[in-house]
């Protein structure tokens, strides 16, 4: 690697500009994030609190889950993080054509997961399990949901990268946008490591 | 960075919507991005609210001044007063504090602008769109008829719609939530634009102590404003999609509500005063000629106090019956945070100990808030005794402590930082016989209306209720805080003519120019041009001192005498430097803000209406998305551009030593 590229590459993983030599954009990313911490840990803290807060007779957690099929989506969603790591190395290297798949392949498997949730939310309401119905049902639609929603974002975000890439302006000195999108996108999925653990595998 | 720009991006400029052009007219204002404007605009906005809550006030003192009050009734005396806190908390102290934050912090770290200009604007439309929808529930459907009525903390189940049928709390649930996003936007924009926008030189401790008190607030914000999003949706759940979070009847525990609220709301109280303490920690070092004492401590304890007030949030709770252990943990951990507030006091009192004290405006309102707050923190001490709190729980003891702290403490310190920077800002001083007398007056009426309240707490009378009866023995009281609370209006109303009447004056004498430094102060925002020349310092400030300003204008002499090291004339800019590129303005940041107004009323009236402000939202985050850059090379950063500022090394070279003593004469 000659001296040229070297300070290339590390002009670009490095910001000389700012402070803490972290760019703007990407420290917003990691306090954003942060923040969105305490979002998931308030839903968190009231589907426990209200998880157990039903009748005898009422519908509940063991009533509806199925743990065989939440696998394999919670799989495919984690799956959805190596091909994000993909896609923001192969840009990193200028291999325009590879990130296009990768970030394809991530929204598509990403696209999997919410259509899984879909599957499973019209299941359980299908089995007597709505919104409205109990505590759990509530708290549990709201946790949930508001994942989900976090992923649809996600995806909409990657699908907009995958425009921007046909387009012609995504480009090698635009990697960190991807580094940065691809930063939600992992933290999205580390956050349903926990929703799956907490509320589907605990014993309830 | 620039030497691999890609040629490509740097040609074909993305979106079909050119940007906003012009810094004259009402356009300028609607569309700019500059951290200035936006400063002076969020300050606008909370004074029009403190204008709105302070008349709220008024009625709710006209209903208590006498036994059996009938001014209005306990229908809308619900919703006055809920209102009144709302409005107080959300739509005065904190963008009041945003103003500051937003036209000092960049100045302080001696950065051209935020870190984010257009989510800045954004940040300042989506709080006044909040404002806007949480000020109209008082006359949409009838007078008062659709106004939230659960008091500012809004406990479940009364929040219900079981108990509160009308449209009030959707207002409140949403109104809130809308600040909020403002809130978190811009604490996001201030972090990232103090972590990273800091001139060469200025390391964290040589941040002035105001920029370290607005960073902390910037955090606890962070923090705190996702706590009660999420009490505020599954509030909105309730209410318009039938959940049962808080529905009593499904099994559910109203703790949850007060958890959630407290855990964001006693981050919040720092989140008021905060600011105010940074203001004070610039104004009495300044007025006291001497450095702030022991600078370190006034860091460390304003982040201890950014730690702590996370663990103290139950001691809102001591009578919900959550348990002789919590309590017992709370009541201690709320003892605890006594202690680095204590020692704040300590620092400025002795920073003006054997100070040379000058009273000016400013000063009186720093000196007012050091006594206030100092009364309103011991009352809050006797709070976290659980047996007496248990007495004293809902009843006007409360009402008086708390005013004590956010209208003596923070409230006092931001009308001290208007008189303080308004040359800075405006480039006059406001006329200071009026200030000093405007002070008094708001002082006098401030311990009129909020001492009595005291008595009457601890004779028992409780707040919320509309009425007393004449044989309880609180209509004494009652009057001196009724007429106390018009003293306040008068004070206020002295402070607005000052205002009126300081510009016209300025205006009429031709503008005179009052100079960078009118105070002889220390921070960097005094060593450009007043008012702030839009593209902030000609040149890149290099720092080697906390105070950099002040070591620049002072020196000692052989004796160790200090004395003048050189005339504030050749070491602040002039503002003379035009070829600083800055961010053009953006139509985007008011656009996206309309949506989520279209979809605050939608949520509340008509999902119709929401879907529309939906689509304008989206439509607006990809204008926003793909406006053209306005300068292919700048890339969205104006930060840096020393390369094209050949002005710079002069007068950096000027400014570079600061003993120049023959040119010094002394201060003494």
């Amino acid at each position: 690697m000659t001296d040229t590229a070297a300070a290339e590459v590390a002009a670009l993983s490095e910001d000389h500009r700012t402070s803490t030599g972290i760019s703007n954009e990407k420290l917003a990313m990691w306090l954003f994030l942060g923040s969105e911490c305490l979002l998931f840990g308030g839903l968190i803290s009231t589907y426990m609190f209200n998880k157990g807060r039903i009748g005898p007779d009422d519908i509940g957690p063991d009533d509806v889950f199925d743990i065989p099929f939440t696998s394999v989506s919670s799989f495919v969603l984690l799956m959805s993080s190596l091909t994000m790591v993909f896609a923001v190395s192969s840009i990193a290297k200028g291999d325009l054509r590879r990130n296009r798949i990768w970030l394809a392949a991530t929204a598509a498997l990403g696209a999997t997961f919410v259509a899984g949730q879909v599957y499973e939310f019209t299941a359980f309401y299908s089995e007597g399990l709505g919104f409205t119905t109990n505590l759990f049902g509530s708290s549990f639609y709201a946790l949930t949901g508001f994942h989900g929603a976090h992923v649809t974002i996600g995806i909409i975000m990657l699908m907009s990268l995958f425009v921007m890439s046909v387009r012609g302006n995504l480009s090698r000195e635009r990697a960190e946008t991807v580094e940065i999108i691809g930063l939600y996108w992992h933290f999205v999925d580390v956050v349903w490591i926990v929703i799956f653990t907490i509320v589907y595998l605990f014993p309830q | 960075m620039t030497a691999v720009q890609s040629p490509r991006i740097a040609h074909r400029p993305l979106g079909v919507f050119t940007r906003p052009q012009g810094s004259e007219g009402w356009r300028s204002w609607l569309f700019t991005v500059d951290h200035k404007r936006i400063g002076i605009m969020y300050g606008a906005a909370a004074l029009f609210f403190f204008i709105v809550g302070g008349v709220e006030a008024l009625f709710i003192r006209l209903q208590l001044a006498t036994p059996n009050g009938s001014v209005i009734g306990a229908g809308t005396y619900n919703g006055v007063f809920t209102i009144h806190g709302v409005t107080m908390v959300f739509l005065v102290v904190m963008p009041m504090a945003a103003a500051f934050a937003n036209y000092l912090l960049p100045l302080q770290v001696g950065a051209r602008d935020v870190a984010f200009p257009r989510l800045n604007a954004f940040s300042f439309w989506c709080f006044l769109a909040g404002g806007v929808l949480l000020t109209s529930s008082m006359f949409i459907g009838g007078w008062f008829q659709n106004v939230p009525d659960g008091g500012w903390f809004n406990y479940a189940p009364n929040s219900g719609v079981l108990f509160s049928p009308s449209k009030g709390i959707d207002f409140y649930a949403v109104g809130l939530q809308i600040t909020g996003i403002a809130s978190l936007v811009s604490a996001i924009n201030l972090i990232a634009t103090v972590l990273n926008m800091r001139t060469k030189g200025m390391s964290l401790f040589r941040m002035p102590v105001l920029t370290w008190m607005l960073l902390i607030t910037q955090f606890l914000l962070l923090f705190a404003i996702p706590v009660i999003t999420v009490a505020l949706f599954l509030l909105m759940f309730d209410r318009l999609w039938d959940s049962n979070f808080f529905n009593v009847a499904a099994g559910a525990d109203p703790l949850l509500w007060q958890h959630l609220f407290w855990i964001f709301g006693h981050p919040e109280v720092y989140i008021l005063i905060l600011p105010a303490f940074g203001i004070v920690s610039e104004i009495i070092p300044t007025f006291s000629r001497k450095p702030i004492f022991g600078y370190h401590f006034m860091v460390a304890s304003g982040i201890a106090i950014g730690f702590m007030g996370w663990g103290v949030w139950a001691h809102h709770m001591f009578t919900s019956g959550m348990g002789p252990l919590s309590v017992a943990a709370f009541s201690v951990s709320t003892m605890f945070i006594a202690v680095p507030t204590g020692v704040k006091i300590l620092n400025w009192l002795a920073t003006m100990y054997r100070g040379r004290l000058r009273f000016t405006t400013p000063m009186l309102y720093a000196v007012g808030v050091v006594s206030m707050f100092t009364i309103g923190g011991l009352s809050g001490v006797t709070h976290a005794i659980a047996p007496s709190d248990t007495q004293q729980t809902d009843t006007y003891y409360i009402v008086a402590h708390f005013h004590y702290v956010i209208f003596g403490g923070a409230l006092l310190g931001l009308f001290g930082g208007f008189y303080f920077w308004w040359p800075k800002a405006f480039g006059y001083k406001l006329n200071e016989a009026w200030g000093k007398a405007s002070f008094w007056v708001m002082l006098i009426g401030f311990n009129f209306t909020f001492g009595p309240m005291h008595i009457l707490g601890l004779q028992g009378m409780s707040r919320r209720i509309p009425t007393y009866r004449a044989d309880e023995g609180f209509a004494f009281w009652n009057m001196v805080a009724s007429i106390g609370a018009f003293v306040i209006a008068i004070g206020v109303a002295m402070f607005l003519w000052n205002v009126y009447a300081s510009t016209r004056k300025w205006r009429r004498a031709g503008r005179p120019d009052v100079g960078p430094d009118p105070w002889d102060a220390r921070g960097l925002e005094w060593m450009t041009a007043s008012p702030t020349p839009e593209h902030n310092f000609d040149s890149d400030i290099e720092v080697q001192k906390l105070d950099e300003f002040w070591h620049r204008k002072y020196g000692r002499d052989e004796t160790g005498r200090v004395v003048r090291a050189a005339p504030t004339s050749q070491i602040a800019h002039d503002g003379s430097n035009t070829s600083v590129h800055l961010p053009s303005p953006s139509y985007w940041p008011i656009v996206l803000s309309a949506g989520i107004l279209l979809v605050g009323y939608g949520l509340i009236f008509n999902l119709w209406l929401a879907a529309a402000g939906v689509a304008l939202l989206v439509g607006a985050i990809y204008g926003w998305s793909l406006e053209p850059p306005d300068d292919p090379d700048a890339a969205g950063h104006h930060g840096d551009h020393a390369g094209e500022l050949p002005a710079a090394d002069e007068a950096e070279g000027r400014a570079g030593s600061p003993l120049e003593l023959e040119e010094a004469q002394s201060v003494d």
